[in-house]
């Protein structure tokens, strides 16, 4: 392992986590304002068209791999960076008052992460390696008002099971604590802190955190009420 | 003489690989106008008395400025207090009857010497390894107020220097990391101009040493911050990853 310099050490660690989670931060940006297509109610068209171009764009196509690697990295990194730093106190205190000094996710950031893999590997299921890799799983859907290949109704079908619509809110939930310290923290690790833009960084991360994954959890739910149709 | 009752619940571990457990301590007469190390020195003068092992524990000025005294009081580093280190936290901040747990440092690159006695030669190593400046000291000084410096960097220096190597950082980290007191090291001399030819040097090096000692990653939690006894800030852990950054790109 490096003892200096951009890979292996402490302080790359964090830069690369940083990186990649706003790398990340961007990608939900994007993801979320696509999926948000089913609100025009018209039957998941206007969805289905902007689906069906990340599906076939080869710059999009390929930012896909770029996506997959961008994650890997971080969840790599970050279960590296969690099990040194358990390992760092190998005794632990018999009492301690951690309240008094943090916050309970910032202190949670390892398994808040977990969570989101857990759902993420859910998910990709559900949607990416079903539609892309499972010949005729779209086929029960048939097309929609403009004749094109229906994922909305695929979605609707997923979101028809109570269940999942739980998991979904679940793991929202767990971004929106993983967001609300990552935000902030990502902007750290790259030393940028000042005092004339830290307010500013802290007011847009907890915007983002709370506004994206409530934005993404009023989906399923709002399609298994039967609101978007 | 005062007359609070307490309990105290105190790590003893004989030393380096014996194995240690808290042992509970009643301790009466306790006046609210004592430090918390002359309670403790109470608690010994009776043990002595009784024939039994005093509690081992770091002290040395005794007025807040040596860095020695350390202690987990109550779940937090340095006790209740805030900006505060042991020796100047009060018995009045406790009431009569309390029980309060009083534990060393934990962190596997502090290892207890006895009882309370951690060794903090990690931090001593770290700043050996890049904390100071090289200048030449066999006749030919330079005249300290020669060179003009900003009120607001040298203000921003001192408050870095201000760091006394107690180690309640590492301790109050949930990943007992070091980076505040790395932070304020590198920054301390980061922000003169004096310390600016070696600071590429400085960085890597400190923080290599850093890793080395084992100490874990920082993950921006901000518990240092709030219990730093001299208040150091975070701002010096982000000027600390310019620095490593900058250094890392740059060097040759
Ligand atoms: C879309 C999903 C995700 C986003 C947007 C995201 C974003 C972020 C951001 C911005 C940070 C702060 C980086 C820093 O402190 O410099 C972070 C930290 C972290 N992330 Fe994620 N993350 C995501 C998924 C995951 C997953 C799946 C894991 C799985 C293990 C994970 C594990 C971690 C850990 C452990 C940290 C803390 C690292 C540390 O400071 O020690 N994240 N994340
Ligand atoms: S940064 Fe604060 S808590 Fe850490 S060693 Fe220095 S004075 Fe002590
Ligand atoms: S004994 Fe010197 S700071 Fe407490």
């Amino acid at each position: 392992m490096a003892q200096q310099g951009l890979f292996g050490t402490s302080l790359a660690k964090k830069y690369w986590m940083a990186l990649t989670g706003i790398f990340l931060i961007t990608f939900l940006v994007v993801h979320a304002g696509i999926n948000a297509m089913i609100f025009f109610n018209d039957g998941g068209v206007t969805f289905n068209t902007w689906a069906h171009f990340m599906g076939t764009n080869l710059i999009i196509r390929t930012m896909e791999i770029v996506l997959f690697l961008g994650l890997i990295l971080h969840v790599v990194d970050g279960l590296m960076l969690w099990k040194q730093n358990r390992a760092a106190r190998p005794t632990d205190y018999a009492f301690a008052k951690h309240n008094a000094n943090s916050k309970w996710y910032s202190r949670s950031m390892g398994i808040l992460g977990t969570l989101i893999l857990l759902f993420l590997i859910v998910h990709l299921w559900h949607f990416w390696v079903k539609t892309r890799h499972i010949a005729g799983t779209m086929e029960p859907y048939g097309v929609d008002a403009a004749g094109q290949e229906n994922l909305f109704a695929l979605m609707a079908d997923v979101f028809s099971n109570p269940l999942i619509v739980v998991v979904y809110v679940l793991g929202c939930f767990s971004l929106f604590w993983h967001l609300l310290h990552g935000f902030r923290s990502a902007f750290q690790s790259l030393g940028l802190n000042h005092k004339k833009y830290n307010g500013a960084i802290a007011f847009l991360g907890a915007a983002f955190a709370i506004i994206v994954p409530l934005l993404f959890a009023s989906m399923p739910v709002a399609m298994y009420l039967g609101w978007v149709k | 003489m005062g007359n609070m009752k307490l309990t105290l619940k105190i790590w003893r571990q004989a030393g380096p690989s014996a194995k240690g457990a808290m042992v509970d301590y009643p301790v009466t007469d306790i006046s609210e106008d004592m430090s918390f190390l002359e309670m403790l020195d109470v608690l010994n003068d009776k043990l002595v008395r009784e024939g039994q092992e005093p509690v081992a524990f770091d002290h040395d000025c005794r007025e807040g400025i040596c860095g020695a005294c350390s202690l987990f009081i109550d779940g937090r580093p340095h006790g209740p207090s805030r900006h505060i280190t042991t020796c100047q936290l009060h018995m009045r901040k406790f009431k009569d009857g309390d029980v309060i747990h009083v534990e060393p440092w934990r962190s596997g690159s502090f290892p207890i010497i006895k009882d309370l006695v951690v060794d903090r030669g990690a931090f001593d190593r770290i700043q050996a390894a890049g904390g100071f400046v090289s200048v030449n000291t066999n006749g030919n000084l330079v005249d300290a107020n020669a060179m003009p410096i900003p009120k607001p960097e040298s203000d921003k220096a001192f408050d870095a220097a201000a760091c006394i190597g107690c180690g309640a950082c590492v301790a109050a980290c949930p990943n007992s990391s070091a980076m505040l007191f790395v932070a304020a090291k590198v920054s301390q001399y980061a922000l003169l101009p004096q310390g600016r030819p070696e600071a590429k040097e400085r960085a890597l090096n400190m923080v290599e040493q850093m890793d080395k000692e084992g100490f874990g990653n920082c993950s921006n939690i901000g518990a240092c911050e709030i219990e730093c006894p001299k208040d150091i800030s975070l701002e010096n852990i982000a000027r600390l990853n310019r620095e490593y950054l900058g250094a890392s790109v740059a060097k040759e």
